[in-house]
């Protein structure tokens, strides 16, 4: 088993080009706002003394190279900038935040396998019956409506009409922030689903015309158990790396579902971020989701190799 | 972020039907080509006749008749400034509809080429792009679109820019896969010993080969682009206000959920028609263009 984990630190090694070319990213970034970066970033706050000391800070008069070198250093040092219109280091407000979109977005995740697994399976056992179209006809409508829309749809009929759950916030404790989240993760596992449903509808379409399901049908193996042992988990593998490619969109998308559900998270602070033009914050926000989609394309990778034992990344690399 | 490893278990769907059957099959008895012609030819009609199919201004303002309920004289009503909502839904189609086709441009030609050329010439090369494509790929699409607008500054062309910052990446990794298998091939091969350079091999044998997945995929990124321009009009970071836009109707509509429901309501349908009609288009396509492999 461990030897076939080998990969992991040579996987994380091809990781560290990608997180310094998004960190390039993210410092340029500023040098595409128009005119001098410190009178940009500072806005209305930019008088001639405040533009001098962060034009120090940021080593605006060194060469671009100086410069992101004093980027990534304040970066290792966790210093991400001060925020303008909150007075407060960005790493703060970042890190306050992280906790409320983690739980969005894993609380999307659930919901979308609860929702996926089920379905997918379901159409996987009649291809072309009417479950089948009803199933697909869902994928096809899912994925073509806006987000945000979606959200405002389920606050419309959820909490305006039948006001089952508030139409916002994020609530106090656990069980009231399960219950705050649960329409923008329901939001975000809507659109989600299509995706899933589709892999998994035609891996385990695959899966159930392979001989060792005939086996274990013939072995008097059949229902529950037959789908959870046999089918479920060989037709889960591929849908594992599309799931994981995807939760990098989740994140996308949670930012802009945090805004429809005034929800405190990474979304909120970046779009009223961009409202009030604080520029420190808006950079703050992107590199860390930036980095985050790095570590989790490792992590699903692992998994990846976890579920499947004839996958070897160990060895592909060492044949390469 | 390196792209996912390749399953091992590839989801190869058996052919209903033998594959040259559905070749041969004439275009207009594809289902989902004909449908989506039908959507998307004819939302292109409303958009390019949108003054002569109604007699509204999309934005003159009649404060008297504000959020008025379906009527004769408003088939969808009024909205808080007393413009017809129907008006303001075709007028819109203008904007989206031309905004979402024009942005795939740029991506599809940089992608198509820049993703043409690490799969052909491999080596260092290729090492590059896909090093860039990890990079640009690591930043989720709203993301990179909301921060990259901002950036920018509002307007139709920050909008375009920053779709083609982001889109590139998925076209150079489809055709770079494609132009992987393609040069394998015996007529490939042949080309390149009877004395053809590099480039005309490109554009002349393995160029048509592989475009017809990037269109394909196109289809669908039309779709992403036109929910990224509706998203960007929702935030109030798209085209700017009084200008007929699905998104900034939803915004407008969402203030007044509890007593007119509608008004968020439509102008999101409006997309999803939208969208089955180039899903339908995108379909039909993969089935003309490459019907022994659709997925």
């Amino acid at each position: 088993m461990l030897h076939r984990l080998r990969f992991i630190p040579g996987r994380i090694l091809q990781a560290i080009p990608v997180a310094l070319g998004v960190s390039i990213l993210v410092f340029l970034m500023s040098h595409l706002l128009p005119g001098n970066p410190a009178v940009a970033i500072l806005g209305n706050h930019a008088t001639p003394a405040n533009v001098a000391a962060l034009s120090k800070h940021l080593g605006l008069d060194k060469p671009l190279w100086d410069q992101y070198w004093l980027f990534i250093s304040h970066l290792f040092q966790g210093d991400l900038g001060q925020s303008l219109t909150y007075q407060q280091p960005v790493v703060s407000l970042v890190f306050s935040a992280v906790p409320v979109t983690l739980t969005l977005v894993l609380y999307a995740l659930v919901l979308s396998l609860v929702i996926s697994v089920p379905l997918a399976g379901w159409a996987a056992t009649g291809p072309g019956r009417a479950r089948d179209l009803a199933v697909r006809a869902y994928t096809l409508i899912g994925q073509g409506m806006p987000q945000f829309w979606v959200g405002i749809m389920l606050i419309l009929l959820l909490a305006v009409r039948l006001q089952i759950f508030p139409v916002g916030g994020y609530g106090q404790g656990f069980t009231d922030h399960l219950y705050y989240l649960f329409l923008p993760a329901l939001t975000l596992a809507i659109s989600m689903c299509p995706t899933i449903i589709r892999s998994l509808r035609a891996s385990t379409i695959q899966v159930l015309g392979s001989e060792y399901i005939g086996t274990a049908r013939s072995k008097g193996i059949a229902g529950a158990s037959l789908f959870r042992v046999h089918v479920l988990r060989n037709a889960a593998i591929p849908t594992v790396s599309i799931v994981g490619v995807n939760l990098g969109y989740l994140v996308g998308g949670s930012l802009v579902i945090e805004h429809v559900f005034a929800i405190p998270g990474l979304g909120s602070l970046m779009i009223n971020a961009i409202f009030a033009r604080d520029f420190p914050t808006i950079q703050g926000v992107a590199l860390f989701v930036a980095l985050f989609v790095v570590i989790v394309g490792i992590v699903t990778d692992i998994v990846y190799t976890l579920l499947d034992p004839r996958v070897d990344l160990a060895n592909t690399e060492a044949v390469r | 972020m390196t792209t996912t490893p390749a399953p091992t278990l590839a989801p190869v769907k058996p052919a209903r039907r033998p594959a040259r059957a559905r070749s041969l099959r004439p275009w207009y008895r594809n289902g989902s080509l004909v449908a989506g012609m039908v959507i998307v030819g004819a939302l292109i009609l409303v958009a390019v006749f949108a003054p002569l199919l109604t007699s509204y201004s999309p934005t003159t303002q009649d404060l008297e008749a504000s959020l008025q309920g379906p009527s004769a004289a408003h088939w969808l009503g009024t909205d808080q400034f007393g413009r017809d909502v129907l008006t303001r839904l075709i007028w819109s189609t203008r904007v989206d509809l031309r905004i979402g086709f024009i942005a795939v441009l740029i991506p599809f030609v940089v992608g198509t080429i820049l993703g043409g050329l690490a799969g052909y010439f491999g080596g260092w090369l290729d090492t590059i792009v896909m090093r860039l494509v990890d990079i640009f790929f690591a930043f989720p699409f709203y993301v990179m679109v909301i921060v990259l607008v901002f950036v920018l500054g509002a307007g139709e062309t920050s909008i375009y820019l920053a779709i083609a910052t982001v889109s590139w990446v998925s076209y150079a990794k489809i055709v770079r896969g494609e132009v992987l298998v393609a040069k394998q091939q015996d007529y490939v091969m042949a080309a390149r010993l009877g004395g053809f350079s590099h480039l005309k091999v490109l554009a002349r044998h393995i160029g048509p080969n592989v475009l017809s997945q990037a269109i394909i995929y196109a289809m669908s990124d039309i779709v992403q682009d036109i929910m990224a321009i509706v998203t960007l009009g929702y935030l109030g970071l798209g085209i700017a206000p009084p200008t007929a836009e699905w998104g900034s109707m939803i915004a407008d509509g969402q203030q007044f959920i509890t007593t007119h429901w509608e008004q968020a309501t439509i102008p999101g349908l409006a997309v999803v028609v939208v969208s089955l009609g180039l899903s339908w288009l995108g379909d039909g396509l993969s089935d003309l263009l490459s019907p022994d492999r659709r997925k």
